[in-house]
C-alpha cells in the first residue's frame, strides 16, 4: 500500500512541478505549488513526520502559498508574454543540461545509499510532536531562539519596506 | 504488471527530490516573472524538505524534521521580505519583468 | 697618547664651521678654521716628541669595527717614522695653507663653506695617515677624494669647475676600483687588513708561492694609485682640477691627497719587494708620467696649468723612486715637494689675487717691482724644484736618480732630461711672470702679510729643508740606498742648464719661442693640446658609455623591460578585469545559471573524487 500511495502522490507533486514552470499565469502557478506542497505532505506522513506533515500543510500551504496570492493578486500580475530572449539552441541546451544534472543526482544518490530496507508507513514513530518538541527544546535551544529573532526581524524588514511612504 | 517493492526504496524519496528541485532549478531560470521565479525558489526548499525527512527516516532520528521545520520558518521568513522587495520594486519600475530590472550592470 | 684628537680636531672645526658658519662673524670662523688646524699641529709635535725616538710602532685600537667569521677589522690608529713624517708635512703645510687662505678668500663668496671642506679635508687625510689597516685607510682615500670633489666644484655656479669636479670624482673612482679589488685579494690571501699582520705574513711567504699573488694584489693597488697622484693612464682630472680656488690647488692638489698614492705604496712596501713586476712597473709608470707632463708643462700659458702638470710630473718621480727599491727617497721627494710645490702654487695665488684673477702667463710681466715678496718666494720655489745645489729639491730629487741609475742606467738619462726640462719649464714661468715689461691691463699689488707670511716660511723650508735627512731617520723601515756623488752633480747640472736655457729664451731673445714654436709647428700642437688625451679617452671611453647607458640601460632595459614588465602586470590586471566584469550583466537569470552551472561543477567534483564519505 506505502508503494502504491507513494507512485499516485509523487506523480502528482512531479506534475504541478511541471505545470508550475510552464504556466504563463502567476495564479496558475500558484495553485500548482500548493498541489505539490499538499502532495509532499502526504509523502512526509508517510515517512513518519507527523508534525513535519500537520506543519507543511498549515504553514507552507497554508500561510505562505496565501501570502503569495494575496501579492499576486495585489500586483495584478498578468499572463507573462512571450518574448524569449535566449536563443533556441541556448533552450534545448539547457534542457539537455538539466536532464543530465538529474541523471547524475540519481546516479550519485543510488550509489551512496546502503541497500537497506524501504520506507513502510508506521515504521519510524518517532516523528511526532512530543519526540520533535523535545529534541527542539533541550539540543536545538539556540537555533530555536534564533530563529524568533529572525521572525522579528523579517516582520520589521517586511513593513519598512513595503509601506507607503507618506 | 511487474511486482511493486513493498516497502519503498529510499533511494526513489531522494531521486522525487532530485527531479523536484532541478524542475526548481528550470523554472528559476527560465521563467521571467518575478513571483514565478520566486515560486521556483519555494519549490526547490521544499524538495530539500523531502530530502532531509528521508535520510532522518533512514537513521531512525528526529532530527531531519526538525532542519525541516527550521527551513520552513527561514522560508517563511525570507517569502514574507521577498514579497515586500518585489512591491517595492513594483512600485518603482512598474515592471514584474526580471529581465527588466538590470541597472546594475557594469 | 690620545691619537684621536689629530684627526678630531679638524673635523670639529667642520662640524663648527658648517653647522654655524652662516651666522657667525669671519673673525670667528677664520679662528675656527686656522685654529682646529694649528691645534691638530701642536697635538702631532707634542705626540712625537712623547714618542721620541719611534722606534717600534705605537698603536691605539679604539673599537672593533666588522667582526665577521674570521675576518676582524678594527679602529686603530698607529704612529711609526713614516707616519710622522707624513703627520708633520700633512698638518704643517696644512696650517700655513689655512693662514693663507684667510687671506686669499677674503672676498670671496661662501666663506664659511670653504673653509668647513678644508677641514673636513684634514679630517680625512688625517685618518688616512694613521690608519693602520687597509679599510680605514681606504675610508680616508675616498673622504679626501669627497672633499676634492667638493672643493673643486667650489664655484659651483661655473660650468667647467663642476665638471672638473665630476671628472676628478670620477677618475678616482675607477682607481678606487682596483683598490677595493686589492684590498678583497688581500683579505682572501691573508685574512686580515691589518698592516702588521699582513705585511708579517707576506714577509713570511715563500717566493713561488707569493709572486703571483702579490703582484696581482699590488697591481691592483697601483691602479688606485694611479687613480688618487695623477699617474698615466689616470693623470687626466689634476689639471683640470685647477678650477678650484688656489689654496685648494695647493693644498690638495700638490701637498697632501696626491701623495696618498705614493703613502700607500710605501706602506706596502712589505707587498711590492716581494712582486718584482709590479715594482718595474710601478717605476716605468713613475717615469713616463714624469716625462710625458713635464713635455706638456713646456708649452701651457696658464700658470696654474704648468704647475699642475709640474705636479704630475714630480708625482712620477716619487713613483719612480718607490718602484727602484728607493723607498725613503720618494718619501722625501714627498717633503720637499710639498714645500716648493705648496709654495709654488700660493705664489701663484698671490700673483692672481694681485691681478684679480688673472691667470695667463701672457698677460703678466715684470711683476717683480710690484710683487717683491712674491717674487723672491717664488724664486726660492723654482730653485728647489730646479735641484739647484743645496735646496731641498736637489737633496730628494738626487736620492731618487741615483737610486734609478743602480737599477737602470736609462730610466737615470731619462729622469735627469726630465728634470732639465723641469727647470726650464718651471723659470719659463718666473721669467714670463716677473721680468721683462708688464703686459696686462690690471693694477698689480703685493698681497697682505696673512698670505706672505707663509709664502716666507714656505720659502725657508724650500731651501733649508734638504738638511732635514729622511732617509737616515727611515732607515730602520726602508734600507737606504748608496750614493754616488758624481751623478748627483751631474743631474744638478743639467738643472742649471735648464735653467740658463729659460733664461735664453725669455730675457735674452724673446722671440726665441715663437719662431721655436713655427719651426716645430705640428709637434707643437700636439704637445700644447696635451697629445688630446683628454679627446681620446672621450671618443673612446666617455662616449660609448654614455651612449650605450642611454640606448640600451635606459631606453631598452630600464624604460622598456623593467616598467613594462611592471605597467605590464597592471596591464594585463586590468585586462581580466575588463573580461571578467562581462559576468556582471545586470541580468538576474545569467546570475542564476552560473550558480547552477558552478554548484554543477563542484557535484561532479564531489562524485569523481569518491564522493563525500
Amino acid at each position: 500500500m506505502t508503494t502504491v500511495f507513494f507512485l499516485i502522490f509523487a506523480a502528482i507533486a512531479v506534475l504541478c512541478a511541471i505545470n508550475l514552470v510552464v504556466q504563463k499565469h502567476p495564479i496558475a502557478s500558484a495553485l500548482s505549488l500548493i498541489g505539490v506542497m499538499a502532495s509532499l505532505a502526504v509523502l512526509y506522513l508517510q515517512l513518519g513526520g507527523e508534525f513535519i506533515f500537520a506543519a507543511q500543510v498549515i504553514v507552507y500551504a497554508g500561510a505562505i502559498m496565501v501570502l503569495f496570492i494575496f501579492v499576486i493578486m495585489l500586483l495584478n500580475a498578468g499572463a507573462e508574454t512571450l518574448t524569449f530572449q535566449v536563443s533556441r539552441f541556448v533552450k534545448y541546451l539547457g534542457l539537455i543540461l538539466l536532464f543530465a544534472f538529474l541523471l547524475l543526482i540519481s546516479f550519485i544518490v543510488q550509489a551512496m545509499l546502503p541497500k537497506t530496507e524501504g520506507v513502510v508507513f508506521g515504521a519510524f514513530q518517532g516523528g511526532t510532536a512530543l519526540e520533535v518538541g523535545r529534541k527542539l527544546f533541550t539540543s536545538y535551544l539556540l537555533p530555536f531562539e534564533v530563529t524568533s529573532v529572525l521572525i522579528l526581524i523579517a516582520i520589521v524588514g517586511a513593513i519598512v519596506l513595503a509601506r507607503k511612504e507618506v | 504488471m511487474p511486482t511493486l517493492p513493498t516497502a519503498v526504496p529510499l533511494s526513489w524519496y531522494l531521486i522525487l527530490s532530485a527531479i523536484l528541485f532541478v524542475l526548481g532549478v528550470a523554472g528559476f531560470i527560465f521563467r521571467r516573472n518575478i513571483i514565478t521565479v520566486f515560486m521556483s525558489i519555494e519549490l526547490m526548499l521544499n524538495a530539500v524538505n523531502l530530502s532531509f525527512v528521508t535520510f532522518s527516516y533512514e537513521f531512525k532520528q528526529v532530527d531531519g524534521h526538525i532542519y525541516s521545520f527550521f527551513v520552513m520558518v527561514v522560508a517563511a521568513a525570507e517569502a514574507a521580505v521577498g514579497l515586500a522587495i518585489i512591491l517595492t520594486v513594483f512600485k518603482n519600475r512598474s515592471t514584474l519583468m526580471i529581465d527588466e530590472i538590470n541597472s546594475m550592470k557594469y | 697618547m690620545l691619537l684621536w684628537l689629530i684627526p678630531i680636531f679638524p673635523l670639529l672645526g667642520f662640524l663648527a664651521n658648517g653647522i654655524f658658519g652662516r651666522r657667525i662673524p669671519k673673525a670667528l670662523i677664520n679662528t675656527i678654521a686656522v685654529g682646529s688646524v694649528a691645534l691638530s699641529f701642536a697635538w702631532v709635535v707634542k705626540t712625537l716628541l712623547a714618542l721620541d725616538p719611534i722606534e717600534t710602532k705605537y698603536v691605539e685600537h679604539y673599537y672593533t669595527w666588522i667582526q665577521s667569521g674570521t675576518l676582524n677589522i678594527g679602529v686603530d690608529f698607529a704612529v711609526d717614522r713614516l707616519t710622522a713624517i707624513m703627520l708633520m708635512v700633512v698638518t704643517g703645510v696644512g696650517t700655513l695653507i689655512h693662514i693663507y687662505a684667510v687671506g686669499y678668500m677674503e672676498h670671496e663668496g661662501g666663506y664659511y663653506r670653504f673653509f668647513a671642506y678644508l677641514n673636513l679635508f684634514m679630517f680625512f687625510m688625517l685618518v688616512l695617515v694613521l690608519a693602520q689597516n687597509y679599510l680605514l685607510l681606504f675610508v680616508g682615500w675616498e673622504g679626501v677624494g669627497l672633499c676634492s670633489y667638493l672643493l673643486i666644484g667650489f664655484y659651483f655656479s661655473e660650468q667647467f669647475a663642476t665638471t672638473a669636479g665630476n671628472k676628478a670624482f670620477i677618475v678616482n673612482r675607477i682607481g678606487d676600483f682596483g683598490f677595493s679589488l686589492a684590498v678583497y685579494l688581500i683579505v682572501r690571501q691573508f685574512g686580515s687588513l691589518d698592516f702588521s699582520k699582513v705585511f708579517d705574513a707576506a714577509k713570511g711567504m715563500p717566493v713561488e708561492a707569493s709572486v703571483g699573488i702579490l703582484t696581482t694584489i699590488t697591481l691592483l693597488l697601483l691602479v688606485g694609485a694611479t687613480g688618487k697622484s695623477a699617474q698615466i693612464p689616470l693623470y687626466v682630472w689634476l689639471p683640470d682640477a685647477m678650477a678650484g680656488p688656489t689654496p685648494v690647488s695647493a693644498l690638495i692638489h700638490a701637498a697632501t691627497m696626491v701623495t696618498a698614492g705614493v703613502y700607500m705604496t710605501a706602506r706596502s712596501a712589505a707587498l711590492f719587494i716581494k712582486a718584482p713586476i709590479s715594482m718595474d712597473t710601478v717605476a716605468v709608470i713613475g717615469l713616463a708620467t714624469a716625462f710625458f707632463a713635464a713635455t706638456i708643462g713646456l708649452t701651457q700659458m696658464d700658470i696654474k696649468k704648468v704647475f699642475a702638470y709640474s705636479t704630475v710630473s714630480q708625482l712620477g718621480y716619487m713613483f719612480l723612486g718607490v718602484g727602484v727599491g728607493a723607498f725613503s727617497a720618494g718619501i722625501f721627494h714627498l717633503m720637499t715637494h710639498a714645500f716648493f710645490k705648496a709654495l709654488l702654487f700660493l705664489g701663484a695665488g698671490a700673483v692672481i689675487h694681485g691681478l684679480h684673477g688673472e691667470q695667463d702667463l701672457r698677460q703678466m710681466g715684470g711683476l717683480r717691482k710690484q710683487m717683491p715678496i712674491a717674487a723672491i718666494t717664488l724664486l726660492c720655489a723654482s730653485l728647489a724644484i730646479s735641484g739647484f745645489p743645496f735646496t731641498s729639491g736637489f737633496f730628494s730629487k738626487d736620492a731618487i736618480l741615483v737610486a734609478a741609475y743602480a737599477r737602470a742606467p736609462w730610466m737615470y738619462w731619462v729622469g735627469v732630461l726630465t728634470a732639465g726640462m723641469t727647470a726650464f719649464y718651471v723659470f719659463r714661468a718666473w721669467l714670463m711672470a716677473f721680468t721683462g715689461e708688464y703686459r696686462g691691463h690690471a693694477h698689480p699689488h703685493e698681497s697682505p702679510l696673512v698670505m706672505t707670511g707663509p709664502l716666507m716660511i714656505l720659502a725657508l723650508l724650500s731651501l733649508g729643508g734638504g738638511f732635514i735627512n729622511v732617509p737616515h731617520f727611515l732607515e730602520s723601515m726602508f734600507v737606504e740606498k748608496a750614493e754616488n756623488q758624481g751623478l748627483a752633480w751631474l743631474s744638478a747640472g743639467v738643472g742649471i742648464a735648464g735653467i740658463l736655457l729659460a733664461v735664453l729664451f725669455y730675457v735674452v731673445n724673446r722671440g726665441l719661442p715663437e719662431s721655436f714654436a713655427k719651426a716645430f709647428g705640428g709637434l707643437y700642437t700636439l704637445v700644447y693640446n696635451k697629445y688630446f688625451v683628454d679627446e681620446v679617452y672621450d671618443a673612446t671611453v666617455v662616449e660609448p658609455l654614455v651612449e650605450g647607458s642611454r640606448t640600451v640601460l635606459w631606453r631598452g632595459i630600464d624604460a622598456g623591460l623593467i616598467d613594462g614588465t611592471v605597467n605590464g602586470v597592471g596591464r594585463r590586471s586590468r585586462g581580466v578585469g575588463s573580461i571578467l566584469r562581462l559576468i556582471q550583466s545586470g541580468n538576474i537569470r545569467s546570475y542564476a545559471a552560473w550558480v547552477v552551472l558552478g554548484s554543477i561543477v563542484l557535484l561532479l567534483a564531489i562524485g569523481f573524487s569518491g564522493g563525500l564519505r
